[in-house]
């Protein structure tokens, strides 16, 4: 994520102080990505050194000072909204990873892994589930107060509480894209465990080269598969 | 909300066919279910699913084991008992809707009642509470083909717990909508089970089961894993609470 881009995005709606762009940026994506005021600083100084962003004044009677785009920033900004986010490159995925040396390590019930794995997605899947819920009820006026998991807790300590409107819509976003995350992981996670299933009983030490082929096969499946549920999310 | 459970299901095999070339849809499945709480069935094709939800419903009978609704165990009833007890303290809720297409939307969810022996007018005003209280009151006078997907399935769920049931069961109830209809559809689910129905949920959808408060895994008739197990009848009273 472009902590750059993001700032200045609220920056070309009109000038801000670095706290602002702190608050703001969390507020419209649901706190999901924190940000230190130090972040906001640094990447702001960035910003003015690269003639990007200028600030707007002298400043106020509190030391701050607010800053706004340069032309140059209007520019940039219009061209990392119509450019494609890159997502040729495979970020390195513990889960993947995990499977693919499991598929291929002697001693392993794989099958555990992905079922203790699809467990834990599912209780996620659920809390996130939750959130939505609760965030859906409050844009339709019915406040709701309800008990989270562990994690949906640990989500909404996390998030503004989400406000009615654009900033609303803009959390649901961000909602829907973690539970379609998780949603591709299960579904992943159903696949490995079809293949695993097919797969005839694994005796390494009695056809290592069957083995082998099988796991082999498999093993670029996992990675494969991850691939398309990544791009899914 | 009650802290002793609407549905149990103790221990139940389910066997079709015998000797060689019998298949064991469920072997040895116990499941508990609160008023107040959905459950989601998930798991492959072939492994219980349905079997389970039929057996819940007393649709099928368990080739051993128990399932008790409210109290009354269905395996020591009659058929004639049996399918009373279906239609009153039970709904169904299928993929397809089944709504009867002659019928308004008022009229089919009075149906289970009049079919129960209620007078028409009286059925009718059931219903339209009914439809009242899940907020589709404005789909009353309307047929089948006048609502789309999702309205026929909100009407399917009041014609399923229309009068005293408390006990639903839905087998893949999305399976035939968009995502975000299904998504519509569940949020009217777990609003009654928030008002203090048990629900049964068959999804092979992740994100239609994250809607429970608990979900069961099957593979082979066997349950493999459950998430979201509420621990003791505190936690249950507490969730309650909250979702007040």
């Amino acid at each position: 994520m472009s902590v750059r881009s993001g700032l200045m995005a609220l920056l070309a709606e009109g000038e801000k102080y670095g706290a602002q762009l702190r608050s703001e940026f969390e507020a419209r994506t649901g706190a999901t990505w924190p940000l230190n005021v130090g972040q906001v600083y640094t990447t702001l100084d960035r910003l003015v050194r690269d003639g990007l962003v200028e600030s707007a004044g002298p400043s106020d009677a509190e030391g701050r000072i607010a800053y706004r785009l340069t032309p140059a920033g209007h520019a940039e900004l219009g061209d990392w909204w119509t450019t494609p986010v890159d997502r040729t490159s495979t970020p390195r995925d513990e889960l993947t990873i995990k499977l693919a040396l499991a598929v291929t390590a002697p001693a392993v019930d794989v099958q555990r892994v992905v079922q203790t794995q699809r467990t834990a997605t599912l209780r996620h899947l659920h809390d996130l589930t939750r959130l939505k819920r609760e965030s859906l009820g409050r844009s339709e006026g019915a406040a709701e107060n309800r008990v989270l998991g562990d994690e949906g807790a640990r989500l909404g300590d996390r998030a503004e509480p989400p406000v009615a409107g654009d900033n609303g819509l803009a959390w649901l976003l961000v909602l829907e894209n973690l539970v379609f995350a998780a949603e591709a992981e299960v579904r992943w996670l159903d696949h490995v465990e079809t293949m695993l299933a097919r797969r005839p009983a694994r005796a390494a030490s009695d056809v290592p080269a069957a083995a082998g082929t099988t796991a082999t096969r498999l093993e670029a499946a996992v990675v494969t598969s991850t691939s398309f549920g990544g791009a899914l999310s | 909300m009650s802290a002793s459970p609407h549905v149990v299901i103790s221990d139940v095999t389910r066997v079709h066919g015998s000797g060689e070339t019998a298949v064991t849809a469920l072997a040895g499945v116990s499941l508990e279910i609160h008023p107040g709480e959905l459950v989601a069935v998930m798991g492959p094709s072939g492994s219980g699913k349905s079997t389970l939800l039929n057996v819940a419903g007393g649709l099928d009978r368990p080739t051993s084991g128990t399932v008790s609704i409210g109290g009354d165990t269905l395996t020591d009833l009659g058929p004639r008992d049996l399918a009373k007890l279906r239609r009153r303290r039970m709904g169904f809720v299928f993929q397809d809707y089944n709504l009867i297409p002659s019928l308004t939307a008022a009229e089919n969810v009075a149906l289970p009642l009049e079919l129960d022996g209620s007078r028409a007018r009286q059925a009718r005003r059931q219903a339209r509470h009914t439809l009242d209280l899940m907020g589709l009151m404005d789909l009353s006078d309307r047929y089948p083909d006048q609502m789309s997907g999702g309205q026929q399935q909100r009407v399917a769920i009041a014609r399923a717990l229309v009068g005293s049931r408390r006990f639903v069961l839905a087998d893949e109830p999305t399976g035939a909508l968009d995502s975000h209809t299904g998504e519509e559809v569940l949020r009217v689910l777990r609003d009654r089970c928030d008002e203090g129905v048990a629900g049964l949920l068959v999804t092979h959808e992740a994100r239609h089961a994250a809607w429970a408060d608990r979900v069961v895994f099957l593979r082979d008739g066997v349950v493999v894993d459950t998430t979201g197990h509420r621990e003791s009848p505190d936690d249950l009273l507490a969730a309650g609470e909250a979702a007040r």
